[in-house]
This record gives structure tokens, C-alpha cells and sequence, in this order.
């Protein structure tokens, strides 16, 4: 022995890091990808591989040659950034939207606010939204699942099964009477409707849910209540019209609720701290998807709510407090 | 379903491997150095001076108020010179040196191990036994026993909790005292009730022990008053408020203590301690130390006179192994890194970990990521990485707020962080800070 080390304690670490929770969230993508993958065919490949690469790359050109640090990209976060953004986004977007999709993401959405953990919204739908309002045409074009595998820009696209709820809005028809035309619940469930790459199938998400909660990566507050609020308020207006609004479950299974509860709303830095503050979090995020999908000019509008949220986060985390040890009133006298 | 307490809590290894090690007496040393501040509250006062012959059970420091305790010679032989060592905190401290001459003990000290049931002394002579022996909390605490078992006037005491959870991994000085001295234990339980005038006494032990479940529940089946609460096992059960929380679901007020829920905590090794001192007039001068670590040849729980050098209980151990690269006095999670394996064992070393070199040192610190797993384990329901924060940035009122005091120590965030921040590092700086602002307002 030479020299012992001094140090407060505790003396002893849990081994959890941040990889290991990054790596974790991107094993639990898998199975949305694979059905991605089964559904788009080539297109998702690239789709998914050109968001990941340029999410990597920019965040490492902005640390190396903007920020002169040490860089991060193998902890895992771009990656994950880079499959969400693919996952929101139709096969068979041109490349270079892609790019400049990753550029926002990454450089706007992360690296501006100081990187990893310091993002207000999360940085997937910064990139994701701003596609949206820029190249509204070519982002609500989505191929049709399983049309032609190996083909990559030139697919049929059709409409979502939401997209087709808002057009016959728009034409002033009932809704109730184009139903249909929407694929059976358990066809939404598995994943066979139209829509971005990643968002389809409920049942991978689910069980990247569930690897996540196993794990203890996530809680199930933000999900719950996400999920729940949407089917509580879909419910409600089909309860009050059955024929003027849709029912409930088909608004949980269709577009991209699933997605953007499970991995988009629990995004560690633009999702609250205390698990109530999660709670409310997710309910504010159910209304506001709900209200944009009815009420609004999109038909899908789980984007917008998560960043309109993550605006509220800050202030969630300083009005809400855990419950402090000692506040239950004493027994005794 | 077993209990345990409602806020937070984390698992982490046992790495028990002194379970089961019978205690072993230590050999006397050959010299002891026994600081005169081994417990809360005022240093003791030194009554010996260089020269003094002493025995075994010589008081040798007097009590230096209501919040101090006596020190009593673990050994016979002469004072040698009463001076500063460096103790387990790393400062220089004054110690009393005695060199050691056979071993004999003071006539009124009843060395026979035969159980004496019957509790003669009245609740006043019973405090006053405790005091004069010099018993502090052993749990690591070492807070003076006598003043815990003084309810304040206008208080009531509705039941007394045995600390036996043990919940620092590695510990099991405590485990193995129940498995042999259990009777004893038992005897120690009754006289702190009567002290403490209650009917009712609870012991909680973690069911990572199920032979000392087994075996104080069997002891207790002739003890009506007394039950045991097997717990399931969390971090930081062992802590006072959690331990009163998982066994009688009442939870203390902020900045109060345990007797405003009507509860009083003591621990199993106090309690023996206790029955030594009222029925065999045995003043604490020796304790039971867990020595262990991965490296540690032989792990073992030493019965070792308070003021033997730490490096004797290392040798009786095996050795210090060679890939030594920190020594804890106490556990992982709670316990002091050491400066050197040259101090002398006191009233509160409850054991020694010798940790490896790969495991001594900490992870660098990232950025953080905002999981709020921190906020999940704190057992207090803190918000760890906004105290670190609000310290780090000097922002003291806020902190106090944040309800900074509140915090136990316990270490559970640091040891939670996937970034490996010190979380607790800030935290104490903070709370530190904040303490002394508190207190200027006060004056």
C-alpha cells in the first residue's frame, strides 16, 4: 500500500451511468424499428440511418470545432435523437431534409442550450416540427405500409388513418361515416396503417415500455397519464356525440400517441423532475393532443403538445415538490 | 408484506462476509490511546495524569457536562503521557496513553457471564448507571445514551425501537452480538423501559438476517412486551427517522426528534452495553468491530478494547491487502475514509472496510441528465440535484427552503447518479452553510 484515498462519502456507486440509460432507451426502440423496417423497407433504412449518422456527426462537429470539448457522441443520446427524429418523420423524405431535420435537432434543439440535460423541449421534435412548418408537402406524404419494399422515393402515399378523420371535417362530413376506412383496432395496434417511419405499431412500443420500466429507466407516470387523458377526453366527446367525434380507442392507437408518450413525453431533461409533476405533465399533454387533433388545423397533434409542455416544465418543477419525509401530521401528541 | 419505510430507499450489495464470524476477544495491546472526544457534545476532562497506575474500569475522563460522556481505562497499567494524536477524524486531538501491564480489572465489575434477569434499579438509578459508564449511541452516532433515556418534561415515551437493521453493507458487528448475547439483549431491552417508563419495545432487524430473526423471536416469546418487526431490506433503514417510519408508521416532523412521535431509538449494542452497565457494573471500555473488504483475508468481528490501534485489528484480520487503496472507519455508504491505519478504535468505530484500489476512487462527473433517480431513492423526499445546485450557486435562502437540513446523510443520491455526481458533496457544503445562517438568526 502507498497512499489511501480520502474522500466523503458515500464510498460506494451504483455502476448505473448515463450510457447505460441511453443504450437501454435505444435497445428499447428496437422492436419499433424492426417493425418500421417491416412495414417501409428500405426507406425506413435509410431514413433511419441518415437521421442517426447526421445526428452523430453534427453534434461532434459542434463540439469539436464550436464548443471545444471533449465529445459525447457515443453516449448514446444523439443516437437516440437521431432514431426518434427518423421514427417522426414519412419513408421516403428526401436526404437532405433529413439532414437539415438533424441539423435543428441537434444544434437548435441540444447543443445550443448546453447539451446533454440542458434542453428545454426535446430536441426530436424541435427538428421534427420545424420540417413540418417547412416542408409541409413532403411531410404529410406517407408511403403505404408494405407497398413497395425496395423502393425508396417512389412510393404510393396515402393518408393516415388521422388525416382522413380531419379531411372529412374539413368536407363537412360526420366522421362516424368514414370509419371504414380506417383499419381495424388490431390492425392499428400491430402497426399496419399509414404514417412516419417509427410511430405505427402500439405493440413495439409497448414492449420497449415495458423494457424501460423493467429497467427502471423510466417511471410509468408520464405514459399513464398521456395515454390515459387522451382515452378519458376522446371518451368524453364520443360519450356527448358519438356521431360528430370519433371514439376513444381509435384516437389511442392511431398517429403517434404511443410514440411520443413512451419515448418522447419521458425525455429526461424536458420532462419534470418529481413523478406528480410528471402526472400533470402527461395530462396537459393528453388535452392538448386531443384538442389539436378535434379542434385543430392538423390532424395530429401529439408534437405540438409535447413542446408546448416542455414550455411548462420549469415551472411544474417549482410549484410542484415530492412529498417531503415528515409531512404526514404525527400520531402522537 | 414485509415493512419498511415509505420514502425512497435503495439496495445496494450486502457483501456480508463477516456474517456468521463468531466474536473473537481481541489480545490487549501493548499501549492504547484513548481520545477524550469519542462522542457528541463537550470533550471529556482528563483525571489521570502521566504516572497514574490504572485498571480496567478506571475512570479516567470525567463527563464535561449534561451532553458528554465519561471514559473509562480498557486496560491496566500506568498513564504514560496524556497528548495530541491524530484520531479517525485526522486531526490532532488530545488522547490519553496508558502502556499496558497485565490485565486487571476494578474489583467491582462482575465478570461472571451468568445471565442476572432480575432489574433491581429504579428508572433514576438506571439513567445514572448509564451516565457514569460512559455509554454512547454504538450504532456510529455516539451520541450520549443517558440523555436520550431523559425524556424532556412535557414529553411522553410510547415505545421503545431497537436499532438492529444494520443496514450499512458490509457491518455485522451487530448481527453477531444478537446471535450470542441475545439473553443479554433481551435483559438490556427491559431495563430501558423501565428507564424510559413504556410497556411496549419494538426490535427491527432486516430479514437479510433471517437466524437473528429467528433466534431473538424465539428469545422474546418470553418477553410479552417485546416484538420483533422483521423489515424488508432497504438503505437507510437503519437511520432514526426511517427506522421509527418502517416500524411504527409515524414519521417525525422536520427539524424535531424522535420522542415528538412518542418514540425513542436505541441501538442493539447500546442495549447491551446498557445491561452490562446497570447489572454487571461494567462501564463501556471495549466494544465489537467488524473488520472486512473484499481483500480481507479473514473478515472477522473482534471484541476489542476501545483504544487498540486500528493496525492491530488489521493484522488479527489477515493483513492489509496489497491492493489496499482505502480505509473506511464504518461502512460504505455512511463511513469516514481513514488518513491512516495509525489511529486508535473508539466508543463509535462500529467496523472498518478495507476497500480495493479499483473501488477507491470515483467516477469523473457528467452533465445532469435530469432523470430524477436521485429524487426517487432520497429517503428524506428531497429534490437532490436542486440542492446541489442552489449550494453550488450560493443561493442559501433557497436552500433552505428546499428544506436543505432536512437531509440525513445517507448518501443514497450519490450512490444512485448515472453522472457520478457528488451530489452529497454540495449538499453538506450547503447544509453547513446554512446551519450557521439559521443559527445567527436565532441569537
Amino acid at each position: 500500500m502507498s497512499t489511501l484515498t480520502i474522500s466523503p462519502s458515500p464510498h460506494v456507486h451504483s455502476g448505473d451511468s448515463v450510457k447505460k440509460n441511453m443504450y437501454g432507451v435505444i435497445l428499447a426502440l428496437i422492436p419499433a424499428l424492426i417493425i418500421s423496417v417491416y412495414n417501409f423497407g428500405l426507406g425506413a433504412i435509410v431514413v433511419t440511418a441518415t437521421a442517426v449518422v447526421s445526428c452523430m456527426l453534427f453534434e461532434h462537429l459542434i463540439q469539436k470545432f464550436l464548443l471545444k470539448q471533449e465529445t459525447t457522441i457515443w453516449d448514446g443520446s444523439a443516437m437516440i435523437t437521431g432514431l426518434l427524429l427518423a421514427f417522426n418523420i414519412p419513408s421516403n423524405l428526401p436526404i437532405f431534409i433529413i439532414i437539415i431535420g438533424a441539423l435543428i435537432s441537434i444544434g437548435v434543439g441540444k447543443m445550443s442550450f448546453g447539451g446533454l440535460g440542458n434542453n428545454p423541449f426535446n430536441p426530436a421534435l424541435v427538428g421534427r416540427v420545424f420540417l413540418l412548418i417547412s416542408y409541409p408537402v413532403q411531410m404529410t406524404s406517407w408511403p403505404i405500409a408494405k407497398a413497395l419494399p425496395f423502393s425508396y422515393t417512389d412510393v404510393t402515399t396515402g393518408a393516415t388513418p388521422l388525416s382522413v378523420m380531419k379531411e372529412a371535417l374539413a368536407n363537412g362530413e360526420l366522421p362516424t361515416n368514414v370509419l371504414h376506412e380506417i383499419p381495424s383496432y388490431r390492425d392499428l395496434f400491430l402497426g399496419l396503417q399509414g404514417g412516419s417511419a417509427g410511430e405505427m405499431a402500439g405493440i413495439a412500443i409497448l414492449l420497449g415500455l415495458g423494457f424501460m420500466l423493467f429497467r427502471k429507466i423510466i417511471t410509468w407516470h408520464i405514459p399513464t397519464a398521456v395515454i390515459g387523458s387522451v382515452f378519458i377526453f376522446t371518451g368524453l366527446l364520443h360519450w356527448i356525440n358519438p356521431l360528430m367525434y370519433a371514439p376513444p380507442m381509435f384516437h389511442v392507437l392511431s398517429g403517434g400517441l404511443f410514440l411520443g408518450a413512451v419515448f418522447m413525453a419521458t425525455d429526461y431533461s424536458s420532462s419534470p423532475m418529481s413523478k406528480k409533476g410528471g402526472l400533470i405533465f402527461g395530462i396537459g399533454i393528453g388535452v392538448l393532443t386531443v384538442a389539436i387533433r378535434v379542434f385543430g388545423a392538423y390532424p395530429e397533434g401529439i408534437s405540438f403538445a409535447i413542446l408546448i409542455m416542455n414550455a411548462f416544465v420549469p415551472l411544474i418543477d417549482k410549484y410542484i415538490k415530492p412529498k417531503r419525509f415528515g409531512e404526514k401530521p404525527a400520531v402522537a401528541k | 408484506m414485509l415493512k419498511t419505510f415509505s420514502l425512497g430507499g435503495i439496495h445496494p450489495p450486502e457483501n456480508k462476509f463477516s456474517a456468521g464470524k463468531k466474536i473473537e476477544a481481541l489480545p490487549v495491546p501493548s499501549q492504547v490511546a484513548i481520545p477524550v472526544s469519542q462522542h457528541i457534545g463537550a470533550p471529556a476532562k482528563p483525571i489521570v495524569k502521566k504516572g497514574d497506575a490504572v485498571k480496567v474500569g478506571t475512570l479516567i475522563a470525567e463527563s464535561a457536562g449534561f451532553v458528554s460522556a465519561n471514559i473509562h481505562s480498557p486496560v491496566s497499567g500506568t498513564v504514560f503521557k496524556v497528548d495530541d494524536i491524530v484520531d479517525a477524524s485526522g486531526y490532532r486531538k488530545p488522547a490519553i496513553i496508558i502502556n499496558v501491564d497485565g490485565d486487571e480489572w476494578e474489583e467491582n465489575i462482575d465478570r461472571s457471564t451468568e445471565l442476572k434477569k432480575d432489574i433491581t434499579a429504579t428508572p433514576e438509578e438506571i439513567v445514572k448507571a448509564v451516565a457514569n459508564a460512559g455509554i454512547v449511541g454504538l450504532g456510529g452516532a455516539t451520541f450520549p445514551s443517558h440523555v436520550k433515556l431523559s425524556v424532556p418534561p412535557g414529553k411522553t415515551c410510547e415505545v421503545l425501537i431497537l436499532n438492529a437493521v444494520e443496514c450499512e453493507p458490509y457491518l455485522t458487528a451487530d448481527h453477531q452480538l444478537m446471535m450470542e448475547k441475545g439473553e443479554e439483549i433481551m435483559v438490556g431491552t427491559q431495563i430501558i423501559m423501565k428507564a424510559l417508563k413504556v410497556d411496549k419495545a419494538v426490535i427491527g432487524i432486516e430479514n437479510n438476517k433471517p437466524d437473528a430473526i429467528k433466534h431473538m423471536e424465539s428469545l422474546a416469546s418470553s418477553y410479552p412486551e417485546i416484538t420483533i418487526e422483521p423489515l424488508k431490506v432497504q438503505y437507510p433503514q437503519g437511520g432514526e427517522k426511517q427506522l421509527i417510519d418502517a416500524c411504527i408508521k409515524r414519521q417525525i416532523p422536520s427539524g424535531k426528534l424522535p420522542i415528538e412521535v412518542g418514540a425513542v431509538v436505541q441501538n442493539v449494542g447500546t442495549t447491551l452495553a446498557v445491561y452490562e452497565a446497570v447489572q454487571k457494573n461494567k462501564p463501556l471500555f471495549e466494544r465489537v468491530v467488524t473488520i472486512t473488504g473484499k481483500s480481507v483475508s479473514k473478515p472477522s468481528n473482534f471484541l476489542t478494547r476501545i483504544g487498540t490501534p486500528l493496525n492491530n485489528l488489521i493484522d488479527a484480520a489477515g493483513g492489509l491487502p496489497e491492493d489496499t487503496g482505502k480505509v473506511i472507519g464504518g461502512g460504505p455508504m455512511m463511513g469516514k475514509a481513514l488518513v491512516s491505519t495509525d489511529i486508535p478504535i473508539t466508543k463509535g468505530s462500529s467496523g472498518v472496510l478495507i476497500m480495493p484500489n479499483e473501488e477507491a476512487k470515483r467516477k469523473p462527473m457528467q452533465n445532469c441528465i435530469k432523470c430524477s433517480k436521485c429524487i426517487t431513492v432520497c429517503p428524506m423526499g428531497l429534490e437532490p440535484y436542486l440542492l446541489m445546485t442552489v449550494s453550488d450557486k450560493q443561493v442559501w435562502d433557497r436552500a433552505e427552503e428546499e428544506n436543505i437540513m432536512d437531509c440525513i446523510e445517507c448518501g443514497s443520491c450519490s450512490y444512485t447518479c448515472p453522472s457520478s455526481r457528488p451530489l452529497l458533496d454540495y449538499i453538506r457544503l450547503g447544509k453547513g452553510k446554512v446551519g450557521q445562517i439559521m443559527r445567527s438568526r436565532t441569537k
